[in-house]
């Protein structure tokens, strides 16, 4: 063989320096996130004692306090959100891939839901105040839950429809060849085999909507009290934080960080479930 | 024997079929008789036209939009391809065994148990009896009885080919049809699942693609040589493997083919 020594020199220079860019920028992105991670744990951890869940938002110029309030609203507006875009979420990707595939509906469903899930969340939030909020005359858990599942359907319906397609069709024929009905095919045999990309996208709506602050801003609004009455203004940690973080005292930045703190630490543990999920899918 | 046709009492008897993906033909005028009880085997070169004869048999193609048959296809006397053929009933009546071991994500009981259910209701102790029925039937009954909790997929590729063989017998089908079975499988599992054709015959009209000749030598009564979507030669095994009247049939047999 003969080589060029100049043409094998000049890959390997053009090889190194795709590797030195890449790896710059994989550097740069992890290095914000640690600081992020950083700044949120040297501000935060302070702030964490036992008043954190046993004690209500202060009112202003007391000392102390906690965000049992908040850390219960927001449970709940998530929890409803979850119950009820679930289900839908669900249910429309099975209509996508075992129903519609090709037609029409299934094609505007599929456009709809790609703009809905790049649209600014401040944007739903407007929307779900002038139906849910201004018609009514109060802010509401409610209204918050359904912002929030505005936001949730599209990315679940979403995941469902593409982990249901990674299902091969010789399992639905296997199925149908049993004389199973369609319905049954569906339910019983394509979502189960792929239940854990599912939830695996199930996880990570949660994920996204628990931070979520702009649709909860004009819908739940907040309340300084402790209330489990969904259909009254509720505390909830995104809109405790844009609140206490601006304000002058410092027990309310400091409980501020303490909630960002939280809703880090639980969109991390969401994502590491999910991961898992997808792991256990993967080996299977 | 006119062209084609069989003296026999027949299951299944096709008219003058053709067969269209979207605009192209799959199946050309294909006239076959296939006979109740016995094996008929489907042999032919890949894309023959021999799978997509098999898929209009329980009209799997119908779940594809684009795909359409012509022709008859007489059902004990009923024409399946009729538009208002009830097609979950018709699949229960005629099973298929796919090329690939598809086992659905559940335990090897409800494995089977999930086609029974569909169209039969049975005590849980009739249920047992069945499942052990159909696995024993299907030759895994020694090898999975202490284990039906556990995940279908935990079975080795063998094993499931023979769990989908035992799925499709337990619901008590009239016809079965196999579309290449043991393609997937090592010698011995092979050797498992023809045994399994053969004794499957004495209640079951069953109809085999097989890319195999030996294969089809072995274990069939009828064989349909096809080409092209054309069905080339069709009569009696034993004279299709020994005394071919078209050339065509002799060389693709004796591997001259191509």
């Amino acid at each position: 063989m003969k080589m060029n020594q100049q043409l094998y020199l000049k890959r390997r220079i053009t090889s190194l320096l795709g590797l030195a860019f890449s790896m710059t920028a994989m550097a740069i992105g992890l290095a914000v996130l640690l600081w992020i991670l950083y700044v949120l744990f040297s501000n935060g951890l302070s702030a964490l004692d036992s008043h954190l869940l046993t004690s209500d938002t202060p009112a202003p110029g007391t000392e102390g306090g906690g965000l049992r309030n908040a850390i219960v609203g927001s449970l709940m507006i998530v929890g409803l959100t979850v119950l009820v875009a679930t289900p839908v979420g669900i249910l429309a990707g099975i209509y996508l891939t075992e129903y519609g595939d090709e037609s029409k509906t299934a094609e505007l469903t599929r456009f709809v839901t790609d703009i809905m899930l790049s649209a600014p969340s401040i944007v739903l939030g407007l929307f779900v105040y002038a139906i849910a909020v201004a018609t009514v005359g109060n802010f509401s858990g409610y209204a918050g839950s359904l912002a929030l599942s505005l936001i949730a359907v599209p990315v679940i319906m979403r995941t469902t429809e593409n982990m249901l397609r990674l299902v091969p069709g010789s399992l639905r024929e296997a199925a149908f060849a049993l004389g199973a009905p369609r319905w049954k095919v569906s339910t019983f045999i394509t979502l189960r085999a792929a239940k854990s990309g599912v939830m695996t996208g199930l996880l990570l709506a949660v994920a996204r909507i628990s931070g979520e602050t702009a649709p909860l801003l004009f819908t739940a609004l907040n309340n300084q009290f402790f209330s489990t009455n969904m259909g009254a203004p509720m505390a909830n940690l995104p809109v405790v934080i844009f609140q206490f973080a601006m304000s002058p005292y410092d027990n309310w930045v400091r409980l501020a960080w303490a909630g960002a703190l939280l809703i880090t630490f639980t969109v991390l543990v969401l994502n590491i479930l999910a991961r898992v999920f997808f792991r256990e899918k993967v080996s299977a | 024997m006119s062209e084609n046709k069989l003296d026999t009492k027949n299951a299944i008897e096709v008219r003058d079929l053709n067969f269209f993906y979207g605009k192209f033909q799959g199946l050309r005028n294909v006239t076959m008789d296939i006979a109740e009880r016995k094996v008929t085997a489907f042999i032919g070169p890949s894309g023959c036209g021999k799978s997509t004869l098999l898929r209009t048999l329980n009209r799997m193609y119908s779940l594809y939009p684009g795909q359409r048959a012509e022709g008859e296809i007489n059902f004990y006397g009923q024409n399946i391809l009729d538009p208002g053929q009830d097609l979950n009933l018709l699949r229960a009546r005629i099973g298929m065994v796919f090329q690939k071991p598809t086992p659905f994500p559940m335990t090897i009981y409800d494995n089977i148990a999930f086609g029974v259910r569909l169209y039969e209701k049975l005590s849980s102790s009739e249920m047992d009896d069945r499942v052990e029925w159909a696995l024993t039937k299907a030759a895994l009954w020694t090898e999975v009885k202490d284990k039906l909790g556990q995940n279908g997929l935990s079975l080795s590729g063998g094993q499931q080919q023979r769990l989908c063989i035992a799925r499709s017998v337990a619901v008590k089908p009239s016809v079965l049809l196999l579309d290449e079975p043991t393609s997937a499988l090592d010698p011995i599992s092979t050797g498992k699942v023809e045994e399994l054709v053969h004794e499957l015959k004495a209640d079951y009209t069953i109809a085999i693609v097989t890319h195999n000749m030996q294969q089809a030598a072995r274990c069939s009564d009828y064989t349909a040589y096809m080409y092209l979507g054309e069905l080339v030669e069709f009569g009696e095994t034993e004279q299709i493997f020994f005394k071919p009247n078209k050339t065509a049939t002799e060389d693709y047999i004796t591997g001259r083919f191509g």
